[in-house]
């Protein structure tokens, strides 16, 4: 009976939840690169950004678990599907290189041996009483180190929605 | 028992890896852009644990910052590729070669 409970108390646990969403966001992201249709890799995304937004949720920041729904698999990936049935794409062609596709392989084997070894000495225990709540998230925003940058991001923005017009224009 | 800040890298991490992989094999310029979306991810999954295990909220600021440039990209991006479409009638890499010499 209590081996039973202490199951259950792991698989409602946030670490096990955290390897769950792991594998989901790893086997979606697999999908995004080996699917041929690129509609299917934008809904394999969909799920890789959604899983993702659970684990920024059990890593304690709830407020980016929110934005990432909203702004990444709501506003980005409706722009992207949008373009997609907008262009009509067709399915992608095999590439021809073999020997391409295995340089790129072993490239990025080698960059993830890099990565890893270079994380392997990161081992801080989580700082305790971390307030990442949203007023306080709002605090560290809004103060004096980062209000600047912030009211910058909203220029960058405008003059990324006039270039998107600009561009996709077809005559001015 | 909390997650463990190590597997939290390694999962950033693979999924960088995952993507660069991505820019690499696939000719789709939508697909490809997904790519670096997914690479983009994963510096923000990075910076969330690391926010956590500093006990600081300023890698949760970066990420907001992050998903606002990403948001610009992604409507420029897009709109190039449109135009580019209108241009060559074609979305595969190897027909876009006017800058090359």
């Amino acid at each position: 009976m209590a081996s039973i409970d202490r199951l259950l108390q792991f698989v409602v646990s946030e670490v096990f939840l955290f390897y769950v969403f792991a594998l989901a966001a790893v086997a979606s992201a697999l999908g995004v690169i080996l699917q041929r249709n690129p509609i299917h890799s934008a809904f394999s995304l969909i799920v890789t950004l959604c899983s993702l937004s659970a684990i920024y949720g059990l890593l304690g920041s709830p407020f980016i678990a929110v934005l990432q729904i909203i702004v990444y698999a709501g506003a980005i990936m409706v722009l992207f599907l949008f373009v997609l049935m907008l262009l009509n794409v067709r399915r992608e062609e095999p590439s021809g290189g073999r020997a391409a596709g295995a340089a790129a392989i072993v490239l990025a084997l080698v960059l993830a041996a890099q990565l890893c070894t270079a994380l392997a000495g990161a081992g801080t225990a989580p700082a305790a009483g971390f307030d990442a709540s949203t007023p306080s998230f709002a605090r560290v925003l809004f103060g004096a180190r980062f209000v600047y940058v912030f009211e910058a991001t909203s220029i960058l923005i405008v003059a990324a929605l006039v270039g998107a017009v600009l561009v996709a224009k077809k005559e001015l | 028992m909390t997650i463990p800040l190590q597997h939290a890298l390694y999962l950033s991490a693979l999924l960088f890896c995952i993507g660069v992989v991505g820019v690499f094999l696939r000719r789709n310029v939508i697909t490809v852009f997904m790519c670096i979306e997914l690479m983009l991810n994963a510096v923000n999954l990075a910076f969330v644990s690391f926010s956590r295990a500093l006990g600081s909220l300023d890698g949760q600021v970066l990420v907001f910052f992050v998903m606002t440039v990403a948001a610009a990209e992604a409507a420029v991006g897009l709109a190039i590729v449109i135009a580019l479409q209108r241009h060559k009638d074609s979305l595969d890499l190897d027909a876009f070669n006017i800058m090359k010499w």
